[in-house]
């Protein structure tokens, strides 16, 4: 069946062969953005993590058929000009990252709470960010990156 | 006798009452003590006390989001405004450092505190008045061997008349029965503790019976069922559906450890109970499943009347179809096989079973975070993943597929409600 899907700014047509496909296998396999990751498959990791309609969401749990005309952001779409926003550039230059794997889910994640809080505290920052998981323990790190990524 | 004098001897007479009742629940104030941790050197009380402490659930109140264990400041939510819980710590000045064990006996059994002031019901002395002169110095030695925090707990915020704290003598009167539970001799010994920690420290009731506008347990009614922040808290009588007959071992694992694979997750404020009774002495927690279970009588094991797979389902709309498989049978797959999110069958959900949409909506919408760092069951929070709408279909599919009982009417106001309300910190 097709599905019109909107991603980060442009309406894509995909055809898939079942309607409770995640969003996450149709952006990965179909559109081939790699930036969200299958992690778990059970909405517990967070790795899988986009924006729709500006909220951190698990795709690996949201089947395709039922964004309807809700806006998907990917780790791609943050991109300004072909190169990396200042999210994504503070997480390059606080080197938060160990096997990366979380890192998406994780700039997402952190995305979602400099749009709405443009200098949160660390309590806030620890409480948005529970629902992702670091297996490699880089917490310190993501905590520098995102408060680099609020003050400058 | 004219209009006027009638009027003024019964404003007259009703002042004396009032004047009357307040000197019968007059409560002196207790001298202060220096109390510090050091003081207390019973091992063995204090460790006693702890388990009874999680029995109690005082640390879920009694703790803010965040903040020091009993520290106080938490604001309890009330249909009479909001009250925010007091200090337990032994902090001389913000706590209950210079409460002697005596002022802590009387706030535990009459509600009042050191100073002799009214204290209000949302603390449950109307169940803790049971409590032995032992255990309370168990529970008193615990609290005394908390290191001191200091923190100035929020005035409450209530509207005339419930600002005015004398008025509640006159609740007490009403609802607070000091008589002490006598054993029934025809029942074990297990039962009777059960009992004693039930209708006592476990402050059950609290939730798990209805209120009457004056707020107090409706005592005809006893464990048929009650609300705690915006959950349904369900039945503990006969009058509970349930896919499956409660075991007294079901409870026992359940209540330890907020998770049976034949009845679900121990959600919303039940969480922290559970978090707590996993703490408390296993034979206390099994003895309070053996009182629970003997609430609702009736044969034991009967098979669930909708099998784990669900329905055969014909004439659904594909939209719902999609959902239920994308985003629920993930981890709710039938076969029996919980997986790592502890997932069940949702033929064998007792929140699927109730009357009222309430519990099934919150946990969908706000999932299961509570077990996070313990390791338990585990929900994502489908609010923001799925809209209002979706849920709404995706949850009467449920109550459709996976019981015998009629659709849902409230689903809609419960999805504003739990929007509205927001998760429970």
């Amino acid at each position: 069946m097709k599905v019109s899907l909107h991603v980060n700014g442009k309406t894509e047509e995909v055809d898939v062969a079942d309607s409770s496909t995640p969003l996450l296998y149709v952006l990965r396999d179909n559109l081939k953005l790699r930036g969200p990751r299958f992690g778990c498959g059970l909405g517990q990791c967070g790795a899988c993590m986009v924006h729709i309609d500006g909220r951190a969401t698990f795709s690996c749990v949201l089947p395709v058929t039922a964004v309807g005309d809700r806006k998907v952001t990917t780790l791609e779409g943050l991109m300004e000009g072909g190169k990396p926003n200042k999210l994504q550039q503070a997480f390059i230059d606080e080197e938060a990252a160990q096997c990366g794997y979380c890192i998406s889910g994780m700039v997402m994640q952190a995305q979602a709470l400099l749009n709405k809080t443009p200098n949160p505290t660390d309590e806030e920052i620890r409480r948005h960010m529970e629902p992702n998981l670091c297996r490699c323990g880089t917490h310190v790190a993501i905590m520098r990156a995102i408060k680099r990524a609020a003050v400058a | 006798m004219s209009l006027r004098r009638i009027l003024l001897a019964v404003v007259a007479v009703g002042i004396l009452v009032v004047l009357g009742g307040f000197a019968l629940m007059w409560r002196p104030a207790i001298a202060p003590v220096a109390t510090s941790a050091k003081s207390q050197t019973d091992r063995k009380a204090i460790d006693h006390g702890a388990e009874l402490a999680s029995i109690g659930n005082c640390a879920d109140c009694h703790t803010s989001p965040n903040g020091a264990a009993y520290a106080g400041g938490r604001p309890i939510p009330t249909p009479f405004g909001t009250i925010y819980a007091s200090n337990l710590t032994p902090d001389g000045e913000t706590g209950i450092g210079s409460w002697s064990e005596e002022a802590f006996k009387r706030a535990m059994r009459d509600g009042v505190d050191r100073e002799g002031r009214q204290l209000y019901p949302a603390f449950p002395y109307d169940h803790f008045t049971h409590t032995t002169d032992a255990d309370i110095h168990a529970i008193y030695a615990f609290l005394m061997s908390k290191p001191a925090v200091r923190n100035a707990v929020p005035a409450n915020e209530l509207a005339f008349p419930f600002s005015f704290r004398p008025i509640v003598a006159g609740w007490k009167l009403l609802f607070l029965n000091r008589n002490a539970l006598e054993p029934d001799s025809s029942k074990s010994a297990e039962w009777n503790r059960g009992r004693y920690l039930v209708e006592g420290l476990g402050h059950c009731g609290s939730c798990h019976t209805p209120r009457n506008a004056l707020g107090g347990e409706k005592k005809g009614s006893a464990y048929a069922g009650g609300v705690a922040e915006g959950w349904n808290a369900p039945p503990l009588n006969a009058s509970l559906v349930t896919a499956h007959k409660w075991t007294v071992d079901q409870l026992a694992e359940y209540l330890s450890t907020g998770w049976h694979r034949l009845h679900g997750a121990a959600a919303g404020p039940m969480a922290d109970v559970a978090k707590n009774l996993g703490r408390a002495s296993q034979a206390d927690v099994h003895a309070i499943a053996t009182y629970i279970a003997s609430l609702s009588p009736g044969a034991e094991g009967a098979k669930a009347a909708v099998p784990a797979g669900g329905k055969v389902m014909k004439d659904q709309s594909a939209e719902v179809v999609a959902i239920y498989n994308g985003a629920c049978a993930k981890c709710h797959n039938d076969r029996l096989d919980v997986g790592p999110s502890q997932a069940i069958s949702l033929a064998y959900s007792t929140a699927v079973q109730q009357p009222e949409s309430a519990n099934t909506v919150r946990v969908v919408m706000h999932g299961i975070e509570a077990y996070r760092t313990d390791g338990g069951p585990y929900m994502p929070a489908f609010e923001g993943i799925l809209t209002d709408k979706q849920i709404a279909s995706v949850v009467q599919y449920v109550r459709a597929r996976y019981t015998d009982r009629p659709q849902w009417t409230d689903v809609n106001s419960q999805i504003a409600k739990a929007r509205q309300e927001g998760a429970q910190p």
